[in-house]
Protein backbone atom coordinates (compact mmCIF):
# COMPACT_ATOMS: atom_id res chain seq x y z
CA UNK A 1 0.00 0.00 0.00
CA UNK A 2 1.33 3.40 -0.85
CA UNK A 3 0.75 6.69 0.90
CA UNK A 4 -2.16 7.60 -1.30
CA UNK A 5 -4.18 4.64 -0.12
CA UNK A 6 -3.15 5.45 3.45
CA UNK A 7 -4.90 8.78 3.07
CA UNK A 8 -8.13 6.91 2.32
CA UNK A 9 -7.92 5.25 5.71
CA UNK A 10 -8.02 8.71 7.27
CA UNK A 11 -10.95 10.03 5.27
CA UNK A 12 -13.88 8.48 7.20
CA UNK A 13 -12.62 9.66 10.61
CA UNK A 14 -11.68 13.06 9.19
CA UNK A 15 -15.07 13.57 7.56
CA UNK A 16 -16.88 12.31 10.65
CA UNK A 17 -15.27 14.89 12.91
CA UNK A 18 -15.43 17.67 10.33
CA UNK A 19 -19.05 17.16 9.32
CA UNK A 20 -20.47 16.39 12.73
CA UNK A 21 -18.35 18.51 15.07
CA UNK A 22 -17.17 21.54 13.13
CA UNK A 23 -19.95 22.09 10.60
CA UNK A 24 -22.67 22.10 13.30
CA UNK A 25 -20.60 24.56 15.34
CA UNK A 26 -20.23 26.84 12.33
CA UNK A 27 -23.92 26.42 11.62
CA UNK A 28 -24.92 27.58 15.09
CA UNK A 29 -22.28 30.33 15.07
CA UNK A 30 -23.28 32.07 11.82
CA UNK A 31 -26.77 33.27 12.85
CA UNK A 32 -25.37 34.81 16.03
CA UNK A 33 -23.36 37.27 13.93
CA UNK A 34 -26.11 38.16 11.45
CA UNK A 35 -27.53 41.41 12.76
CA UNK A 36 -28.34 44.63 11.03
CA UNK A 37 -27.12 46.63 13.98
CA UNK A 38 -23.72 45.06 14.42
CA UNK A 39 -21.64 41.96 14.18
CA UNK A 40 -21.35 41.27 17.89
CA UNK A 41 -24.71 42.71 18.94
CA UNK A 42 -26.04 39.50 20.52
CA UNK A 43 -22.81 38.99 22.42
CA UNK A 44 -22.83 42.58 23.65
CA UNK A 45 -26.43 42.15 24.76
CA UNK A 46 -25.60 38.93 26.58
CA UNK A 47 -22.66 40.49 28.37
CA UNK A 48 -24.66 43.57 29.35
CA UNK A 49 -26.91 41.66 31.69
CA UNK A 50 -25.72 41.40 35.27
CA UNK A 51 -27.65 38.14 35.63
CA UNK A 52 -25.52 36.56 32.90
CA UNK A 53 -22.35 37.76 34.58
CA UNK A 54 -23.60 36.10 37.73
CA UNK A 55 -23.94 32.85 35.79
CA UNK A 56 -20.45 33.21 34.30
CA UNK A 57 -19.03 34.03 37.72
CA UNK A 58 -20.77 31.03 39.28
CA UNK A 59 -19.44 28.75 36.52
CA UNK A 60 -15.87 29.88 37.26
CA UNK A 61 -16.29 29.84 41.03
CA UNK A 62 -17.64 26.27 41.04
CA UNK A 63 -14.85 25.01 38.78
CA UNK A 64 -12.16 26.78 40.82
CA UNK A 65 -13.36 25.71 44.28
CA UNK A 66 -13.97 22.16 42.99
CA UNK A 67 -10.39 21.87 41.73
CA UNK A 68 -9.00 23.14 45.03
CA UNK A 69 -11.03 20.73 47.18
CA UNK A 70 -10.43 17.80 44.83
CA UNK A 71 -6.69 18.48 45.03
CA UNK A 72 -6.65 18.77 48.83
CA UNK A 73 -8.64 15.54 49.25
CA UNK A 74 -7.02 13.70 46.35
CA UNK A 75 -3.37 14.20 47.25
CA UNK A 76 -3.24 12.39 50.64
CA UNK A 77 -5.34 9.42 49.53
CA UNK A 78 -3.31 9.07 46.32
CA UNK A 79 -0.08 9.02 48.35
CA UNK A 80 -1.59 6.37 50.59
CA UNK A 81 -2.99 4.19 47.78
CA UNK A 82 0.12 4.57 45.63
CA UNK A 83 2.28 3.20 48.42
CA UNK A 84 0.28 0.14 49.34
CA UNK A 85 1.47 -3.35 48.46
CA UNK A 86 0.40 -4.30 44.94
CA UNK A 87 -2.51 -6.54 46.00
CA UNK A 88 -4.02 -3.93 48.34
CA UNK A 89 -3.46 -1.21 45.75
CA UNK A 90 -5.37 -3.17 43.13
CA UNK A 91 -8.38 -3.50 45.42
CA UNK A 92 -8.29 0.20 46.31
CA UNK A 93 -7.99 1.12 42.63
CA UNK A 94 -11.15 -0.86 41.96
CA UNK A 95 -12.95 1.04 44.73
CA UNK A 96 -11.90 4.34 43.11
CA UNK A 97 -12.75 3.15 39.61
CA UNK A 98 -16.24 1.96 40.53
CA UNK A 99 -17.73 5.42 41.19
CA UNK A 100 -15.86 6.76 38.13
CA UNK A 101 -17.70 4.32 35.88
CA UNK A 102 -21.07 4.69 37.63
CA UNK A 103 -23.63 6.95 36.00
CA UNK A 104 -23.40 10.61 37.04
CA UNK A 105 -27.16 10.73 37.69
CA UNK A 106 -26.73 8.04 40.34
CA UNK A 107 -23.78 9.81 41.95
CA UNK A 108 -25.56 13.16 42.09
CA UNK A 109 -28.81 11.61 43.25
CA UNK A 110 -26.94 10.17 46.26
CA UNK A 111 -26.27 13.72 47.41
CA UNK A 112 -29.95 14.63 47.30
CA UNK A 113 -30.42 11.94 49.96
CA UNK A 114 -27.68 13.54 52.04
CA UNK A 115 -28.25 17.27 51.50
CA UNK A 116 -32.02 17.55 51.05
CA UNK A 117 -34.51 19.06 53.52
CA UNK A 118 -35.40 15.55 54.58
CA UNK A 119 -31.78 14.45 54.15
CA UNK A 120 -29.33 12.91 56.55
CA UNK A 121 -27.47 16.10 57.47
CA UNK A 122 -30.65 17.99 58.33
CA UNK A 123 -32.12 15.04 60.25
CA UNK A 124 -28.93 14.69 62.20
CA UNK A 125 -28.69 18.38 63.09
CA UNK A 126 -32.40 18.50 64.00
CA UNK A 127 -32.04 15.45 66.24
CA UNK A 128 -29.18 17.14 68.04
CA UNK A 129 -31.31 20.32 68.39
CA UNK A 130 -28.54 22.30 66.74
CA UNK A 131 -31.03 23.79 64.26
CA UNK A 132 -34.78 24.45 64.55
CA UNK A 133 -35.73 24.14 60.90
CA UNK A 134 -33.98 22.28 58.05
CA UNK A 135 -31.12 24.14 56.38
CA UNK A 136 -31.25 24.91 52.67
CA UNK A 137 -28.19 23.04 51.50
CA UNK A 138 -29.61 21.42 48.39
CA UNK A 139 -30.13 23.71 45.38
CA UNK A 140 -27.28 26.05 46.32
CA UNK A 141 -23.84 26.73 44.83
CA UNK A 142 -22.40 24.73 47.72
CA UNK A 143 -24.45 21.70 46.71
CA UNK A 144 -23.14 21.96 43.13
CA UNK A 145 -19.57 22.17 44.46
CA UNK A 146 -20.08 19.14 46.72
CA UNK A 147 -21.55 17.17 43.82
CA UNK A 148 -18.73 18.21 41.47
CA UNK A 149 -16.08 17.28 44.03
CA UNK A 150 -17.71 13.89 44.39
CA UNK A 151 -17.85 13.47 40.63
CA UNK A 152 -14.26 14.46 39.91
CA UNK A 153 -12.33 13.26 42.98
CA UNK A 154 -11.91 9.71 41.60
CA UNK A 155 -10.52 11.14 38.35
CA UNK A 156 -7.89 13.13 40.26
CA UNK A 157 -6.98 10.13 42.44
CA UNK A 158 -6.75 7.90 39.40
CA UNK A 159 -4.39 10.29 37.64
CA UNK A 160 -2.22 10.79 40.77
CA UNK A 161 -1.88 7.18 42.01
CA UNK A 162 0.15 6.24 38.94
CA UNK A 163 2.65 9.07 39.49
CA UNK A 164 2.91 8.28 43.22
CA UNK A 165 3.74 4.65 42.49
CA UNK A 166 6.64 5.81 40.33
CA UNK A 167 8.20 8.00 43.03
CA UNK A 168 11.54 6.88 44.38
CA UNK A 169 11.14 6.55 48.15
CA UNK A 170 14.90 6.78 48.64
CA UNK A 171 14.82 10.47 47.75
CA UNK A 172 12.48 11.10 50.68
CA UNK A 173 14.64 8.96 52.94
CA UNK A 174 17.61 11.06 51.90
CA UNK A 175 15.67 14.23 52.77
CA UNK A 176 14.76 12.77 56.17
CA UNK A 177 18.38 11.81 56.89
CA UNK A 178 19.41 15.36 56.03
CA UNK A 179 17.02 16.62 58.71
CA UNK A 180 13.86 17.44 56.76
CA UNK A 181 10.61 16.96 58.72
CA UNK A 182 7.69 15.12 57.03
CA UNK A 183 5.80 18.34 56.16
CA UNK A 184 8.88 19.91 54.66
CA UNK A 185 9.54 16.71 52.71
CA UNK A 186 5.96 16.68 51.45
CA UNK A 187 6.07 20.22 50.10
CA UNK A 188 9.70 20.40 48.97
CA UNK A 189 10.33 16.85 47.79
CA UNK A 190 7.12 14.90 47.11
CA UNK A 191 4.79 17.51 45.62
CA UNK A 192 7.37 18.96 43.20
CA UNK A 193 7.96 15.46 41.84
CA UNK A 194 4.21 14.96 41.43
CA UNK A 195 3.69 18.38 39.80
CA UNK A 196 3.09 17.10 36.25
CA UNK A 197 0.42 14.63 37.45
CA UNK A 198 -1.17 17.22 39.73
CA UNK A 199 -1.37 19.77 36.92
CA UNK A 200 -2.83 17.28 34.44
CA UNK A 201 -5.42 16.29 37.02
CA UNK A 202 -6.27 19.92 37.76
CA UNK A 203 -6.79 20.74 34.07
CA UNK A 204 -9.06 17.69 33.65
CA UNK A 205 -11.12 18.54 36.72
CA UNK A 206 -11.35 22.26 35.95
CA UNK A 207 -12.50 21.74 32.37
CA UNK A 208 -14.83 18.95 33.44
CA UNK A 209 -16.56 20.79 36.26
CA UNK A 210 -16.79 23.97 34.23
CA UNK A 211 -18.71 22.31 31.42
CA UNK A 212 -20.60 19.64 33.41
CA UNK A 213 -24.34 19.60 32.95
CA UNK A 214 -25.74 16.86 35.17
CA UNK A 215 -24.47 18.08 38.54
CA UNK A 216 -25.71 21.69 38.35
CA UNK A 217 -28.95 20.39 36.88
CA UNK A 218 -29.64 17.93 39.70
CA UNK A 219 -28.09 19.73 42.68
CA UNK A 220 -28.38 23.38 41.63
CA UNK A 221 -32.03 23.59 40.71
CA UNK A 222 -33.50 26.32 38.54
CA UNK A 223 -32.19 29.31 40.40
CA UNK A 224 -28.50 28.39 40.41
CA UNK A 225 -27.73 28.15 36.72
CA UNK A 226 -24.28 27.76 35.24
CA UNK A 227 -23.43 28.25 31.56
CA UNK A 228 -24.18 24.65 30.59
CA UNK A 229 -27.60 24.56 32.27
CA UNK A 230 -28.34 28.03 30.88
CA UNK A 231 -27.73 26.72 27.33
CA UNK A 232 -30.22 23.93 27.87
CA UNK A 233 -32.79 26.23 29.46
CA UNK A 234 -32.53 28.80 26.66
CA UNK A 235 -32.74 26.17 23.93
CA UNK A 236 -35.22 23.62 25.21
CA UNK A 237 -37.34 25.46 27.78
CA UNK A 238 -37.48 28.95 26.27
CA UNK A 239 -36.91 28.01 22.63
CA UNK A 240 -34.45 30.85 22.23
CA UNK A 241 -32.03 29.14 19.85
CA UNK A 242 -29.91 32.16 19.01
CA UNK A 243 -29.32 32.98 22.63
CA UNK A 244 -28.43 29.36 23.35
CA UNK A 245 -25.92 29.48 20.47
CA UNK A 246 -24.37 32.66 21.85
CA UNK A 247 -23.91 31.02 25.25
CA UNK A 248 -22.59 27.82 23.66
CA UNK A 249 -19.88 29.77 21.85
CA UNK A 250 -19.04 31.76 24.98
CA UNK A 251 -18.70 28.48 26.92
CA UNK A 252 -16.37 27.05 24.26
CA UNK A 253 -14.21 30.18 24.29
CA UNK A 254 -14.08 30.41 28.08
CA UNK A 255 -13.25 26.73 28.59
CA UNK A 256 -10.66 26.64 25.79
CA UNK A 257 -9.06 29.83 27.09
CA UNK A 258 -8.95 28.52 30.68
CA UNK A 259 -7.35 25.27 29.55
CA UNK A 260 -4.80 27.18 27.49
CA UNK A 261 -3.90 29.36 30.50
CA UNK A 262 -3.61 26.32 32.75
CA UNK A 263 -1.38 24.55 30.22
CA UNK A 264 0.85 27.64 30.02
CA UNK A 265 1.06 27.82 33.81
CA UNK A 266 1.81 24.11 34.05
CA UNK A 267 4.64 24.39 31.51
CA UNK A 268 5.98 27.29 33.50
CA UNK A 269 5.81 25.41 36.82
CA UNK A 270 7.06 22.12 35.43
CA UNK A 271 10.80 22.49 35.76
CA UNK A 272 11.82 19.06 34.60
CA UNK A 273 14.68 19.24 32.09
CA UNK A 274 12.64 17.55 29.32
CA UNK A 275 10.26 20.48 29.25
CA UNK A 276 12.85 23.20 29.54
CA UNK B 1 7.87 9.37 56.38
CA UNK B 2 4.75 9.52 54.27
CA UNK B 3 3.94 5.94 53.46
CA UNK B 4 1.23 3.42 54.22
CA UNK B 5 2.47 3.02 57.80
CA UNK B 6 1.98 6.72 58.59
CA UNK B 7 -1.02 6.83 60.96
CA UNK B 8 -2.24 10.35 60.14
CA UNK B 9 -2.12 9.67 56.42
CA UNK B 10 -3.92 6.34 56.87
CA UNK B 11 -6.70 7.92 58.97
CA UNK B 12 -7.26 10.77 56.52
CA UNK B 13 -7.22 8.41 53.55
CA UNK B 14 -9.72 5.98 55.07
CA UNK B 15 -12.04 8.90 55.85
CA UNK B 16 -11.83 10.11 52.24
CA UNK B 17 -12.42 6.58 50.99
CA UNK B 18 -15.50 6.36 53.23
CA UNK B 19 -16.68 9.68 51.79
CA UNK B 20 -16.38 8.16 48.31
CA UNK B 21 -18.18 4.92 49.12
CA UNK B 22 -20.80 6.04 51.65
CA UNK B 23 -23.15 7.99 49.34
CA UNK B 24 -23.47 4.95 47.09
CA UNK B 25 -24.14 2.70 50.09
CA UNK B 26 -26.92 5.09 51.17
CA UNK B 27 -28.53 4.77 47.75
CA UNK B 28 -28.56 0.99 48.14
CA UNK B 29 -30.15 1.23 51.61
CA UNK B 30 -32.90 3.64 50.53
CA UNK B 31 -33.87 1.36 47.65
CA UNK B 32 -35.28 -1.15 50.17
CA UNK B 33 -37.35 1.37 52.14
CA UNK B 34 -41.06 0.55 52.38
CA UNK B 35 -42.01 4.22 52.72
CA UNK B 36 -43.00 6.14 49.63
CA UNK B 37 -40.35 8.84 49.99
CA UNK B 38 -36.59 8.54 49.95
CA UNK B 39 -35.46 8.85 53.56
CA UNK B 40 -33.14 7.40 56.12
CA UNK B 41 -33.19 5.52 58.42
CA UNK B 42 -35.53 3.13 56.63
CA UNK B 43 -38.65 1.94 58.46
CA UNK B 44 -39.18 -1.43 56.81
CA UNK B 45 -37.89 -3.66 54.09
CA UNK B 46 -39.38 -4.19 50.64
CA UNK B 47 -38.42 -5.16 47.11
CA UNK B 48 -41.44 -3.40 45.61
CA UNK B 49 -39.44 -0.44 44.22
CA UNK B 50 -37.48 -2.86 42.09
CA UNK B 51 -40.77 -4.23 40.75
CA UNK B 52 -41.83 -0.62 40.16
CA UNK B 53 -38.95 -0.10 37.71
CA UNK B 54 -40.64 -2.50 35.33
CA UNK B 55 -43.86 -0.48 35.52
CA UNK B 56 -42.01 2.48 33.97
CA UNK B 57 -41.89 1.96 30.19
CA UNK B 58 -39.29 4.74 29.85
CA UNK B 59 -36.83 2.77 31.96
CA UNK B 60 -37.24 -0.44 29.98
CA UNK B 61 -37.14 1.05 26.49
CA UNK B 62 -34.54 3.56 27.71
CA UNK B 63 -32.26 0.75 28.78
CA UNK B 64 -32.69 -1.02 25.44
CA UNK B 65 -32.04 2.14 23.42
CA UNK B 66 -29.03 3.12 25.52
CA UNK B 67 -27.60 -0.37 25.10
CA UNK B 68 -28.12 -0.45 21.33
CA UNK B 69 -26.79 3.09 20.79
CA UNK B 70 -23.72 2.38 22.94
CA UNK B 71 -22.97 -0.85 21.05
CA UNK B 72 -23.38 0.68 17.59
CA UNK B 73 -21.50 3.89 18.41
CA UNK B 74 -18.60 1.98 20.00
CA UNK B 75 -18.41 -0.43 17.08
CA UNK B 76 -18.52 2.42 14.57
CA UNK B 77 -15.80 4.34 16.42
CA UNK B 78 -13.54 1.26 16.28
CA UNK B 79 -14.35 0.62 12.61
CA UNK B 80 -13.49 4.19 11.62
CA UNK B 81 -10.85 4.92 14.26
CA UNK B 82 -8.55 1.89 13.87
CA UNK B 83 -7.81 2.44 10.13
CA UNK B 84 -7.14 6.13 10.84
CA UNK B 85 -4.71 5.28 13.64
CA UNK B 86 -3.06 2.67 11.42
CA UNK B 87 -2.49 5.25 8.70
CA UNK B 88 -1.17 7.81 11.18
CA UNK B 89 1.25 5.47 12.94
CA UNK B 90 2.56 3.40 9.99
CA UNK B 91 2.84 5.70 6.97
CA UNK B 92 4.90 8.64 8.27
CA UNK B 93 2.39 11.02 6.73
CA UNK B 94 2.92 14.73 6.73
CA UNK B 95 0.90 16.57 9.40
CA UNK B 96 0.27 13.28 11.23
CA UNK B 97 0.24 15.04 14.61
CA UNK B 98 -2.20 17.63 13.28
CA UNK B 99 -4.61 14.85 12.31
CA UNK B 100 -4.12 13.25 15.70
CA UNK B 101 -5.18 16.50 17.44
CA UNK B 102 -8.04 16.93 15.01
CA UNK B 103 -9.43 13.49 15.86
CA UNK B 104 -9.16 14.28 19.58
CA UNK B 105 -10.74 17.72 19.17
CA UNK B 106 -14.32 16.65 20.06
CA UNK B 107 -13.08 16.26 23.66
CA UNK B 108 -12.28 19.99 23.74
CA UNK B 109 -15.87 20.95 22.96
CA UNK B 110 -18.19 20.76 26.00
CA UNK B 111 -20.55 17.80 25.57
CA UNK B 112 -23.60 19.97 26.14
CA UNK B 113 -22.49 22.13 23.18
CA UNK B 114 -21.92 19.07 20.96
CA UNK B 115 -25.42 17.89 21.83
CA UNK B 116 -26.98 21.29 21.19
CA UNK B 117 -25.12 21.93 17.91
CA UNK B 118 -25.88 18.43 16.59
CA UNK B 119 -29.52 18.79 17.51
CA UNK B 120 -29.82 22.01 15.60
CA UNK B 121 -27.68 21.11 12.59
CA UNK B 122 -28.54 17.45 12.16
CA UNK B 123 -31.98 16.88 13.67
CA UNK B 124 -33.66 20.22 12.93
CA UNK B 125 -31.93 21.42 9.76
CA UNK B 126 -31.14 18.13 8.02
CA UNK B 127 -34.19 16.32 9.43
CA UNK B 128 -32.06 13.31 10.28
CA UNK B 129 -33.96 10.73 12.36
CA UNK B 130 -33.30 11.11 16.07
CA UNK B 131 -31.86 7.60 16.35
CA UNK B 132 -29.23 8.24 13.65
CA UNK B 133 -28.36 11.56 15.30
CA UNK B 134 -27.88 9.79 18.62
CA UNK B 135 -25.48 7.36 16.98
CA UNK B 136 -23.55 10.28 15.44
CA UNK B 137 -23.32 12.13 18.76
CA UNK B 138 -22.19 9.05 20.64
CA UNK B 139 -19.72 8.21 17.87
CA UNK B 140 -18.07 11.61 18.44
CA UNK B 141 -17.94 10.81 22.14
CA UNK B 142 -16.27 7.45 21.47
CA UNK B 143 -13.78 8.27 18.69
CA UNK B 144 -11.21 10.05 20.94
CA UNK B 145 -10.99 7.00 23.24
CA UNK B 146 -10.30 4.76 20.23
CA UNK B 147 -7.70 7.14 18.82
CA UNK B 148 -5.89 7.52 22.14
CA UNK B 149 -5.84 3.87 23.27
CA UNK B 150 -5.14 2.32 19.85
CA UNK B 151 -2.40 4.85 19.04
CA UNK B 152 -0.62 3.96 22.28
CA UNK B 153 -0.58 0.26 21.48
CA UNK B 154 0.27 0.72 17.79
CA UNK B 155 3.33 2.69 18.85
CA UNK B 156 4.31 -0.07 21.25
CA UNK B 157 3.93 -2.79 18.63
CA UNK B 158 7.12 -3.58 16.75
CA UNK B 159 6.45 -2.73 13.09
CA UNK B 160 9.14 -5.19 12.03
CA UNK B 161 6.77 -8.06 12.82
CA UNK B 162 4.42 -6.79 10.14
CA UNK B 163 7.25 -6.15 7.70
CA UNK B 164 8.49 -9.71 8.25
CA UNK B 165 5.04 -10.89 7.21
CA UNK B 166 5.18 -8.83 4.00
CA UNK B 167 8.62 -10.22 3.15
CA UNK B 168 7.25 -13.73 3.56
CA UNK B 169 4.60 -12.92 0.96
CA UNK B 170 1.75 -11.72 3.10
CA UNK B 171 -0.36 -9.00 1.47
CA UNK B 172 -0.75 -5.71 3.41
CA UNK B 173 -4.46 -6.41 3.91
CA UNK B 174 -3.84 -9.91 5.16
CA UNK B 175 -1.00 -8.60 7.33
CA UNK B 176 -3.32 -6.06 8.91
CA UNK B 177 -5.89 -8.67 9.85
CA UNK B 178 -3.55 -11.53 10.78
CA UNK B 179 -0.66 -9.63 12.35
CA UNK B 180 -1.66 -6.11 13.42
CA UNK B 181 -5.15 -6.72 14.82
CA UNK B 182 -4.17 -9.70 17.00
CA UNK B 183 -1.25 -7.69 18.37
CA UNK B 184 -3.43 -4.76 19.44
CA UNK B 185 -6.34 -6.97 20.56
CA UNK B 186 -6.09 -5.91 24.21
CA UNK B 187 -6.31 -2.22 23.46
CA UNK B 188 -9.20 -2.80 21.06
CA UNK B 189 -11.13 -4.44 23.90
CA UNK B 190 -10.10 -1.66 26.28
CA UNK B 191 -11.20 1.02 23.80
CA UNK B 192 -14.48 -0.74 23.19
CA UNK B 193 -15.22 -0.95 26.92
CA UNK B 194 -14.37 2.71 27.52
CA UNK B 195 -16.54 3.74 24.56
CA UNK B 196 -19.39 1.56 25.67
CA UNK B 197 -19.38 2.70 29.31
CA UNK B 198 -19.06 6.40 28.45
CA UNK B 199 -21.71 6.24 25.79
CA UNK B 200 -24.08 4.30 28.02
CA UNK B 201 -23.63 6.80 30.87
CA UNK B 202 -23.74 9.95 28.74
CA UNK B 203 -26.34 12.59 29.51
CA UNK B 204 -25.60 15.93 27.79
CA UNK B 205 -25.63 14.57 24.23
CA UNK B 206 -28.55 12.18 24.75
CA UNK B 207 -30.57 14.90 26.45
CA UNK B 208 -31.04 16.95 23.30
CA UNK B 209 -31.83 13.98 21.13
CA UNK B 210 -34.69 12.62 23.20
CA UNK B 211 -37.37 12.51 20.57
CA UNK B 212 -40.99 11.69 21.29
CA UNK B 213 -40.37 8.09 20.24
CA UNK B 214 -36.86 7.65 21.64
CA UNK B 215 -35.76 7.69 25.25
CA UNK B 216 -32.31 7.00 26.62
CA UNK B 217 -31.96 5.61 30.13
CA UNK B 218 -29.95 8.37 31.91
CA UNK B 219 -32.25 11.19 30.72
CA UNK B 220 -35.25 9.02 31.63
CA UNK B 221 -33.95 8.68 35.20
CA UNK B 222 -33.19 12.41 35.34
CA UNK B 223 -36.70 13.12 34.14
CA UNK B 224 -38.27 10.73 36.66
CA UNK B 225 -36.21 12.26 39.46
CA UNK B 226 -37.50 15.73 38.62
CA UNK B 227 -41.14 14.65 38.73
CA UNK B 228 -41.19 12.00 41.46
CA UNK B 229 -39.25 11.50 44.63
CA UNK B 230 -39.71 7.87 45.50
CA UNK B 231 -37.25 4.98 46.00
CA UNK B 232 -37.75 3.77 42.42
CA UNK B 233 -34.81 6.06 41.58
CA UNK B 234 -32.75 4.33 44.27
CA UNK B 235 -33.71 0.94 42.91
CA UNK B 236 -32.77 1.72 39.32
CA UNK B 237 -29.57 3.34 40.61
CA UNK B 238 -28.70 0.07 42.33
CA UNK B 239 -29.33 -1.84 39.11
CA UNK B 240 -27.03 0.57 37.27
CA UNK B 241 -24.35 0.02 39.93
CA UNK B 242 -24.70 -3.74 39.49
CA UNK B 243 -24.38 -3.17 35.75
CA UNK B 244 -21.17 -1.14 36.29
CA UNK B 245 -19.76 -3.83 38.57
CA UNK B 246 -20.58 -6.46 35.95
CA UNK B 247 -18.78 -4.45 33.26
CA UNK B 248 -15.74 -4.07 35.51
CA UNK B 249 -15.75 -7.80 36.17
CA UNK B 250 -15.88 -8.54 32.44
CA UNK B 251 -13.01 -6.13 31.73
CA UNK B 252 -10.96 -7.64 34.53
CA UNK B 253 -11.53 -11.17 33.19
CA UNK B 254 -10.84 -10.21 29.57
CA UNK B 255 -7.83 -7.89 29.77
CA UNK B 256 -7.28 -6.73 33.36
CA UNK B 257 -8.96 -3.57 34.56
CA UNK B 258 -5.68 -1.61 34.64
CA UNK B 259 -5.70 -1.41 30.84
CA UNK B 260 -8.65 0.95 30.65
CA UNK B 261 -7.38 3.50 33.16
CA UNK B 262 -4.00 4.13 31.61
Amino acid sequence: MNRKSAVWLLVPAFMGVLVFTFFPLIEIAIPTFQNRNGFFLLYAQFLKSSYNWQVIGRTFLIAFVTVMIVLILGLPISLWIGRQKTAVRQVLNLLILFPMLTNAVVRNFAWIIILGHDGIINKFLLALHLIKSPLDILYTDAAIIIGSVYLFLPIMINSLVGSVAELNVEIEEAAAILGSNPWHTLFKVVIPQLAPGILTGCILVFAGSMTAYTTPQILGGNRHLVLSTLIYQQAMTLGNWKNASVIALILIIISAFSMWIMRRVSHHLDRRPSNA
Amino acid sequence: MLDRRNKTLTTISILILALIMLPLVLVVITSFNNESSISLPIKGFTFSWYANIFQEPDFITGFETSLVVALIASGLALLIGIPAVYALTRYHLQHASWFQSFFLSPTLIPEIVIGFALYQAVVINLRTPVFISLIIGHFLLCLPYVIRLITASMLLMDSHIEEAGWICGCSPQKGFFLIVLPNIKTSIIAAFMMCFINSFNNIPISLFMNGPSITMLPPAILNYLQNNYDPTVSAISVLLMVFTALMMFLVEKAIGIKKITE
